[in-house]
Order: C-alpha cells, then structure tokens, then sequence
C-alpha cells in the first residue's frame, strides 16, 4: 500500500475466481442486460471481460410481458421484460456456440416456475462444453407457491438451488442471485450457500413502480418493475458487505448500479470477488471496457498488486489508508 | 445470423449547428465517415444531461437526412421536438458542443429496385426522415407523392429545400389551421387507386401507422412503417422496445423495434396486439 502514482499502470494481477472457476478480469456483463453478447460484440471484443452472464433461460421460449416494458426514474430505470427468451434448446443451439466463437468465458443464468425447472435446466447445460459456471435466478414468481417469488422465501430458494446442486454440483460452480427485497438477505444467503451454492449473486433488481399521471394507472405493462442503475448502488453495496461479513468465504458477483471504475471498487471492497455491469450499458455500450480500465488503474493507484487484497478490504480492522 | 449493430460506433460527435424550426429544433452534428453508412431509417442514441446526469439511458432519435461532403466533413441532420427533459437538454446545446452519439442503428427503408409511384406519409415531425428518403426514391426514379398530417399547423415539419424530391404535397390538421382539415389518411385509399401506388413509406404515432396498415391490408401496396417504442439501450440488450410482430409462417414474436426495426413491414405487425400479453 501506499505506493502511490509510482504504482500507477504497473500490472495488478485483475484476475478472479468464483468457486473454482478462473476468470481474467472481475468484470463481467450482468444477466438480462446483455442479451447473449451479439449485441455488444460490434462496440468491444466479448473476450477483453472477465466473462458475459447471458439472460436468465427458460425451458420453454417465452414472450415476456407486454409494453410499456420501460420507464426512467431518476438515476435508474424500471423494467418489467417477464423473461422473454428462445428457451434452453435453441439457447444451447446458437448461442452458446456463438459465445464459444468469440473466445468469451460464459457464465449462464436460468430460471424456472418450479423447483423442478430449475434441475432440468441444469440437466440439459451439464453435458454443454465451454460454460464456466452457472449463476441461478431466484427472482422469479413460485407457480407452485401462488406466485411467491423463489428468493423471498428461505425454503424455496434451498429446495431449488439443493435440485441443482444434485444435477451439476461439483461440475459447475452455482452462483445463486439473490433479490435485496428481503427482511433478513443474511438468512436467505446462509440457506442457500448451505444447500450446495457456491457463490452468491447480489443485488437483482429492486422492485418498484411508476405511476403514468395521464392515464392514472401503473406506467408498466407488468404494473411492477425492477429497479436499476446508480439509484440502488447503496442498497446493492449494504448487501455485498453484509453478506461478506456473514460468510467471508463464500464468492460474491456484485452488482447494482455500477456504472465506473469507482463504483465497481466499492463493490469489491464491501466483499464481491466480481463485479457485473448491467443498466450502464444501455446508457453507455462501452461501460464495461472503461468501468475496467477504471478500476485497474484505480488498484493501482491505491497501491494494491493484485484484485484479491483489495476484495473485503472495507471489513478489515486494520487502519484504512 | 445477421450481424447486429453493424456499422455502428460510439462517438463523440460536435453539434455543428442548432437553429429552432417552428415547434421543432433541427441539430447538425458532424459525424464524419460514419455518414456514409447512414441510411434513411436509420436512428441515433444520444447520451442526455452530460456528466452524472441522472437521466442513465440515452435518446433515440430518427436520422432526418445526412451530408457526406459538408466544410464540417459528414453530418447527420436530426429534427427533435423538446418535449422530454432529454430531448429539452439536447436542444439547448450550443453550437461546439460536443455529443456522445451511438450511430447508425436499425433497419432503413428498403428503397425499390424499379422505378415505381410511392407514396410517403408522416405525423408531425415524423415527417423529417421521410424527405431524405424522398430524395433516394427520387434518385432511383421514383414518382414520390407526399402526405403530412399532425393535430395544427405548429407540429406540421415541411422545410422548403425538402420538398424538392416531391412530386406532390399534401398536408393535413386536425384543427384546419394549415391545409385541408383533417386526417393524414384520409386520402390514402384513393390515392392507392389513382396512382397506382406500389410502396408506402410511413413515419409518424402508432395509431397513424395502425391507420395506414388498416387500408393496405387486402390491398396490393407494401408498408414499410418506421415504428416507435420507448427504448431503453437502442442496440438491442434491454428488451424494452419490442413489438408483436408475425414471421412468414404466422407465428408471433416479441421482436425489437431497435434491431428489427425501427422500419418494419406494416402487414407483419400486429397492431392489435401491441402492448397486450402474447
């Protein structure tokens, strides 16, 4: 520490690893705000980032739900997509060989109505060569449960990541993401890690609504939507560190909000081994190319050789420099 | 599979000129090279509110026209009405300002091998790109035939160089307050008959390109509408700008006005599903 401008730009080692997954950098795409990477593929190389977290597959294609699927709010935005995908199969018949082509490390992110789903989605990626790791998206509505979403409710969201840690554990990392809109995320995360994840992805989005004051009803199609962007940064960065505190062992993907370098530090110094990159994005094609190069250079100045030291640095009792 | 977001790059582009046209601003931007690549259709993302703004997401705007051999090198025309407090901030740059630009985006009009009648209709400003697509049709021979409508005169876009490449001109108001009062499509039928219309190129609200699909259906004419959804990222990620629309075989899809559109085939979407569940 304390190096200070004469360690600028001298090489930190920015590599990572979630479970025993290695990744190059700690920056990654957030799922659903990258599609499969087809569409950012024209503004940087997939390859130069940590690794893409495609959108959350379902079993079946899906329509999502309809518009107005949008809305800004000040320093964020609402959406309420419902989903909308091409379903596992022809996900793992033109995606994932896209993905593999472009030399990008995959994280794939699934999602499911049952308990049942979700195994079965693991099922069909665990004979898929090239994927790194899997992250499972409990924020969806329980069809078996009147519509409780899987991440509010502790048993749910073990019996569901239990299923696939039968499926693939061992295999493939599980990474489960969890909703900050919960009373005890503490809980939630301890039951889920004990039921076989091997890493945590926080925050999903937060929900929220808009009222359209011409119409006098919800703006969104979905009436409710996920709340993004800088505007849930705090809330996003509580989590990370309360969750680090409780179980400092277990990876953490961060996300929420991050739209630079610093962003992304604070991020890694409340605990996340990673961090990914989601509504900047859509403001910004390029953000995760600069939030990388920011936060590399950014290590640097602080003085830190590698991103391991800095991750957590925010919990430990040794005088901050 | 189609490369998406081809051509398109991020830039930092400067407002070369910014004059107020009636109720509408019309911005010059330099985009040097790129304006080769640009074509009538295409559409533009505009980083608003400059440094930590809190508006994240960028503005979609319709390119109106662009100049490939200007003193500033290529520029792109853009006619932006200040409703929302994006397009308000835009509009209030001052000439040197310097733009985040992503361009160009989406599909283009598809312009007609043969030189046929075609008919062009827009609503309101939806009318700027349809006199740089005037000028292509003219350039492949194209008789164009034109019908601008919106609710007064104030909201009517017809700038005089504009209506060059136009064979006719036609403009309607709801209120009577320039041309003939009221709608934009009430002569399309006849016209379709008298002229022999083969393509309609429409730009302009929903509900009018609905109205247009309404008479071509049945009828032997193509619409090519350029359609609008709120958009999120503009290149594809969000998901938030899709429309329902049909693939040959009849089946529907939610698929994005930005990548698949903005200029979509009127008689595959299905305007009365729009904003429904499918």
């Amino acid at each position: 520490m304390g190096q200070g401008w004469s360690g600028f730009m001298t090489s930190v080692d920015f590599s990572t690893t979630i479970g025993n997954a290695w990744f190059p950098t700690p920056i990654f795409t957030a799922s659903g705000c990258a599609s499969s990477g087809r569409e950012l593929a024209q503004f940087f190389p997939l390859h130069d980032v940590g690794g893409v977290v495609t959108k959350s597959v379902m079993s079946k294609a899906r329509a999502g739900r309809p518009t107005p699927r949008m809305a800004e709010t000040p320093s964020g935005m609402l959406n309420s997509i419902g989903l909308q995908g091409p379903g596992i199969d022809a996900f793992i018949a033109t995606d994932i060989p896209y993905l593999i082509k472009q030399k990008v490390r995959i994280i794939v992110s699934i999602a499911g109505e049952t308990v049942e789903e979700y195994s079965t989605l693991a099922r069909k990626l665990r004979s898929v060569a090239g994927i790194s790791a899997l992250e499972v998206n409990i924020s969806c509505p329980n069809v078996e449960n009147r519509g409780l979403v899987f991440a509010c409710d502790p048993d749910a969201s073990r019996r569901v990541i239990d299923g696939v840690r039968r499926t693939i554990g061992g295999e493939l990392p599980i990474i489960a993401k969890l909703s900050p809109d919960v009373t005890d995320l503490v809980s939630i995360a301890r039951g889920v890690v004990d039921a076989g994840a091997d890493a945590l992805a926080l925050i999903n989005t937060v929900l929220g609504m808009v009222i359209n004051l011409d119409t006098m009803r919800p703006h969104l199609g979905g009436k409710t939507g996920g709340l993004s962007g800088p505007a849930i940064k705090p809330i996003a960065v509580r989590a990370v560190y309360q969750v680090h505190e409780a179980l400092p062992k277990v990876p953490i993907l961060g996300m929420g909000g991050v739209s630079n370098g610093r962003d992304a530090l604070e991020m890694i110094a409340a605990g996340a081994s990673g961090v990914s990159i989601g509504t900047a994005s859509f403001g910004n094609p390029m953000a995760l190319i600069s939030i990388q190069k920011e936060l590399k250079e950014l290590l640097s100045i602080k003085g830190f050789a590698s991103l391991s030291d800095a991750i957590g640095y925010a919990h430990r009792i040794e005088e901050p420099q | 599979m189609v490369q998406i977001n081809k051509n398109a790059a991020q830039i930092k582009a400067t407002l070369v000129s910014n004059k107020r046209v009636g109720q509408y601003y019309q911005l010059i931007i330099n985009i040097g090279n790129i304006a080769n690549l640009c074509k009538p259709g295409n559409f533009v993302a505009i980083s608003v509110g400059g440094e930590a703004s809190p508006m994240v997401l960028r503005r979609a705007f319709a390119i109106s026209r662009v100049s490939v051999s200007t003193a500033f090198g290529g520029t792109m025309e853009l006619i932006v009405a200040p409703y929302g407090q994006g397009s308000m901030w835009l509009c209030a740059q001052a000439e040197g300002a310097t733009l985040d630009v992503v361009v160009p985006l989406g599909t283009a009009f598809g312009i007609p091998t043969e030189p046929v009648q075609v008919l062009l209709v827009g609503g309101g400003y939806g009318s700027a790109p349809l006199f740089g697509l005037a000028e292509t049709l003219n350039a492949r021979g194209c008789r164009v035939d034109m019908l601008l409508g919106a609710s007064t005169a104030g909201k009517i876009y017809a700038p005089m160089e504009g209506k060059r490449a136009v064979n006719s001109l036609r403009i309607y108001t709801e209120d009577g307050s320039m041309g003939q009062m009221g709608w934009v499509t009430d002569p399309i039928a006849s016209l379709i008959a008298d002229l022999n219309i083969a393509v309609i190129y429409s730009c302009g609200p929903m509900a009018m390109l609905s109205a247009i699909n309404a008479i071509t259906s049945g009828r032997d004419v193509v619409h090519q509408c350029a359609v609008e959804e709120s958009m999120a990222c503009g290149i594809g990620i969000c998901m938030t700008c899709v429309l329902p629309v049909a693939d040959e075989t009849g089946a529907v899809s939610m698929l994005r006005s930005c990548i698949d559109g903005p200029v979509m085939d009127g008689a595959f979407v299905q305007w009365d599903k729009v904003g429904q569940a499918l």
